[in-house]
């Protein structure tokens, strides 16, 4: 049975089996076995992340296609909930139209982008959605009318929802459905043109794939499951604002978690979000207690102050992309 | 440069002409144009080294905002250490200050930059994927690095005393700091053209942007001139990041990664490769950012985005494209 | 007989999975144009690259004027004196006919007898001097890529298929171009798929098919041997006579 759940994607590795095991059953029980707020907050967080980075790793990993425009169809989703709970009678049918019509915005815009941008390089690629996820970013602050500019909206969500334990199983539940959806997808026929596509491009089109139909599509597909996520963060947040969606930075986070959970594996985004969740929580109390016992040395206290942990986490990237491609999932499978 | 093609030069007459009319007022559009000139060549130094070297190397450098920040902080630091010579009431003694400050500016850039092609980018060439993830992840620890030294706050950098304030020309305000910035961009851009067009060395970078392979079968060493020019294309963004910073007169970590955009905007609008298109494309920027914003602020911040989609959809390879 | 100028034994390429040259073995002798003939894909165009390093041998050796230059890169290979003109004839669009030259010459300063003689087979190099490379036709490019091999002296020049895709006319002139380039005891390796030209042209000749020299020898012999030529050729070449 799980085997089908898993779209019979094997993990390849006794420890990397037990490390995703533990990490699924911390989190459906995370209320029970955290308590207090900000637990329940880190474990939403990695929820709605695990699926974010899932997404983006079927760009990425899976068709070689890096986009920067990721938030973008995150804050969609966040801003699509966000207008219409804030703008309509608060109810299902806010949240339903919202939701709807975030994905329908993004179809679009993937679509456009992909069409516009995605038979050429990947470096190409890169650029325009780079500048285009800006422009959208600028968008958001200057039609505050729309969207409370700078302060973002902060709305009320239907009654059912209220509770968080409610609203915690609903983006759990919802994480894990699309989840093993994108686990099907890339273990479908379509999942395999993409790889195929991914090791060369050329003989891929040789064998009659129209690359570029099967890339705009996959870049669809992310876009989609990107703005879900974003609905479901929306959710959880009752707020939606720039920082919490569009942000570039958040855009760096997806990258450092895809790059070292391991690309092209899906597996990959759980332990990645969930590393780099708990680090960005927990990391820095770590690295306060170090920073203080360096005292006194040059440098060394700045280089572990707990605002550079992000410094480290770019230093693992780094590493990351010369010496472990696959990633964390990668290694573990490696050493078995 | 025996025959240049003249539409892209009309296309900027045309945007300043265009402009003349929708403003009306000529004091108003003469000192939007220098604004919009200033901020153009401005961007261009930092353009110019990328898009040369993804013409000669096929290398996207998506770390490149990281040597305008350190360029930038370079200054402030610089300036700071001869504030004395900044502040003093006459142009030469600050020129005292403000040269040593671009030149340390700009070797920061470089070293940076010879950094970065050594140990980062070398290992990933001809890996797409793996540039612009390796180049992204450096851009990260670098700017943190920055925080280490710099500390996490906005830093201010002040003009020198003989640069602030303006010129009156009739009833047009002209700001002293954007005629340097217009004089330095100007400059910078002639000895580029000469370094180009009159030297063998400019001879090679552009036949190398054009075609790699015959170079080498030629008999010529390529490798080593691409890093010359990474080097030296750094160099040029630290030195646009310290005039930068002056422009805005404040610097944050992010100043380089917000440049970023527009200088893909303007690298693609030009042609990947194309230092005419880079110019060319700089100072379209940079003109519509400034009328935009005095006539529809509302729009300004997208202004660079539509101009991107406007020149593309008339010439999709840029308005130059670099035969290859 | 005194060593040949250029000498493949036993050469092996691969590109990507593709095993390209399975063992050629090839002679280019001095003060001679040797013609590499064989039907397309055995393997002549990766074995021009292979001598100049742009592709790399994976076993086997290349000597060239008495030297082993099999590992060297292709840089310092062409500076031991080879030009090159690919079949896409690697021509500079950007840079004028004269920039294009003064590039070939790694020496100095473009020499004006040189020039003379060049602009005696290829007037229109004179012509459009000041002209972009990229404004030049078909006919043009080839001759600027060939003026660009020969605007210094080369001890060997390795050319692919200088005639491919021109009219009738201007294959008339390259032949008539080479046949005056041939007085200056130039050694020439060509790829060539004309026969017309490879036989009034040749020295001597090697055949390759699949990866390998097949046959190696006069040109005057196999040109005279018609049952030899469909052997080795097939009927291809015979379309071009």
């Amino acid at each position: 049975m799980i085997t089908t759940l898993l779209s019979g994607d094997r993990m390849g590795s006794r420890a990397l089996t037990a490390i995703l095991a533990a990490i699924v059953l911390a989190l459906a029980f995370a209320p029970f076995i955290f308590p207090g707020t900000r637990a329940l907050d880190v474990a939403a967080k990695v929820c709605v992340f695990v699926l974010l980075v899932a997404s983006y790793d079927l760009l990425l990993g899976y068709t070689g296609i890096v986009s920067f425009a990721h938030t973008m169809f995150f804050g969609i989703g966040g801003y699509g909930v966000a207008i219409a709970l804030s703008r309509m009678e608060v109810g299902w049918a806010a949240l339903a139209a919202g939701t709807l019509a975030a994905l329908a915005l993004s179809l679009a815009l993937s679509f456009l982008i992909g069409l516009f941008s995605l038979r050429v390089k990947a470096i190409f690629f890169a650029m325009i959605t780079l500048a285009v996820a800006s422009f959208f970013q600028i968008l958001a602050s200057q039609l505050s009318g729309l969207t409370g500019g700078e302060d973002g909206l902060t709305f009320r969500i239907p009654e059912l929802l209220r509770p968080r334990l409610a609203a915690y199983y609903l983006v759990f539940g919802a994480a894990l459905a699309l989840f093993l959806a994108l686990l099907r997808v890339v273990n479908s026929p379509f999942g395999r043109v993409l790889l195929s596509i991914r090791e060369n491009e050329f003989r891929a089109e040789a064998l009659g794939y129209r690359t570029v139909v099967y890339r705009t599509i996959a870049n669809c597909l992310g876009a989609l499951v990107a703005t879900l996520a974003g609905a479901l963060y929306a959710l959880w947040l009752r707020y939606t604002g720039p920082n919490t969606t569009l942000d570039f930075a958040i855009m760096i986070d997806i990258l450092l978690m895809v790059v070292i959970g391991g690309m092209g594996t899906m597996y990959g985004a759980v332990i990645g979000a969930a590393i780099f969740v708990v680090a960005q929580n927990y990391l820095q109390a770590g690295m306060k207690a170090l920073s203080e016992s360096l005292k006194g040395a040059p440098l060394l206290p700045e280089l572990f102050h707990p605002d550079r942990w992000l410094l480290w986490l770019g230093v693992l990237f780094v590493l990351s992309v010369y010496y472990f491609p696959r990633g964390i999932v990668g290694q573990l499978r490696a050493v078995r | 440069m025996k025959s240049i093609d003249w539409k892209p030069p009309l296309l900027v007459l045309a945007v300043l002409l265009g402009a003349l009319l929708l403003i009306g007022s000529p004091s108003t559009w003469f000192t939007l144009t220098v604004a919009g000139v200033a901020m153009g060549l401005l961007i261009f130094l930092m353009a110019a080294g990328l898009t040369l070297v993804f013409g000669l190397m096929d290398v996207m450098n998506f770390a490149h905002g990281v040597f305008i920040a350190v360029g930038a902080y370079v200054a402030v630091s610089a300036m700071k250490l001869a504030s004395g010579a900044a502040g003093a009431d006459s142009l030469l003694v600050n020129l005292g200050a403000l040269v040593p400050a671009m030149l340390a500016a700009a070797l920061a850039g470089g070293l940076l930059g010879l950094f970065f092609e050594r140990v980062i980018i070398r290992p990933v060439y001809g890996q797409h994927l793996k540039q612009i993830l390796i180049t992204t992840g450096g851009m990260i620890v670098a700017e943190q690095l920055i925080h280490v030294l710099w500390g996490p706050d906005i830093l201010q950098l002040a003009r020198p005393a003989a640069l602030k304030g303006s010129f009156l020309l009739g009833d047009m305000a002209l700001e002293k700091f954007r005629l340097s910035a217009v004089v330095i961009g100007l400059a910078v851009f002639a000895a580029m053209l000469v370094l180009l067009n009159r030297t063998r060395i400019g001879l090679l970078i552009r036949a190398g942007v054009e075609n790699k392979e015959m170079v080498e079968a030629m008999g010529y060493r390529i490798r080593r001139l691409f890093v010359a020019v990474f080097v030296a294309g750094s160099a040029l963004a630290g030195l646009g990041g310290a005039l930068w910073g002056m422009y805005q007169e404040s610097v944050t970590v992010h100043i380089g990664a917000s440049m970023m955009v527009l200088i893909f905007i303007v690298i693609i609008i030009g042609g990947l490769g194309s230092v005419l298109g880079c110019f060319t494309g700089a100072l379209l920027v940079g003109l519509v950012a400034n009328y935009i914003g005095f006539l529809s602020p509302k729009v300004a911040l997208g202004s660079n985005i539509l101009l991107m989609v406007l020149v593309l959809l008339w010439r999709p390879q840029g308005l130059y494209a670099v035969g290859k | 007989m005194p060593e040949p100028l250029l000498t493949l034994s036993g050469v092996h390429t691969h590109i990507g999975h593709y095993h390209i040259l399975q063992g050629v073995d090839l002679a280019a002798p001095r003060g001679e144009l040797t013609m590499l003939l064989g039907r397309n894909g055995a393997g002549k165009t990766t074995t021009l690259r292979t001598i100049l390093g742009l592709w790399r041998a994976s076993a086997g050796g290349v000597r060239f004027d008495g030297q082993d230059i099999t590992r060297l890169d292709t840089p310092a290979i062409a500076a031991r004196g080879i030009a090159y003109v690919p079949e896409s004839m690697g021509i500079f669009a950007g840079l004028t006919v004269h920039e294009n030259l003064l590039l070939a010459a790694r020496e100095g300063p473009l020499r004006d007898e040189r020039l003379e003689w060049i602009f005696r087979f290829f007037p229109p190099m004179k012509k459009f001097w000041d002209l972009p490379a990229g404004n030049l036709s078909g006919g043009q490019k080839q001759m600027l890529a060939i003026s660009r091999a020969i605007v210094e002296p080369r001890k060997l020049l390795l050319i692919d298929e200088p005639t491919k895709g021109l009219a009738p006319a201007i294959i008339q002139n390259l032949i008539a171009a080479f046949a005056e380039l041939k007085k200056s005891q130039t050694t020439i390796l060509m790829v060539e798929q004309n026969f017309h030209a490879a036989r009034s042209l040749g020295d001597s000749v090697a055949v390759m098919d699949a990866g390998r020299v097949v046959h190696t020898g006069r040109m005057a012999d196999l040109a005279a041997d018609e049952a030899l030529q469909t052997k080795l050729l097939g009927l291809s070449l015979e379309a071009h006579q």
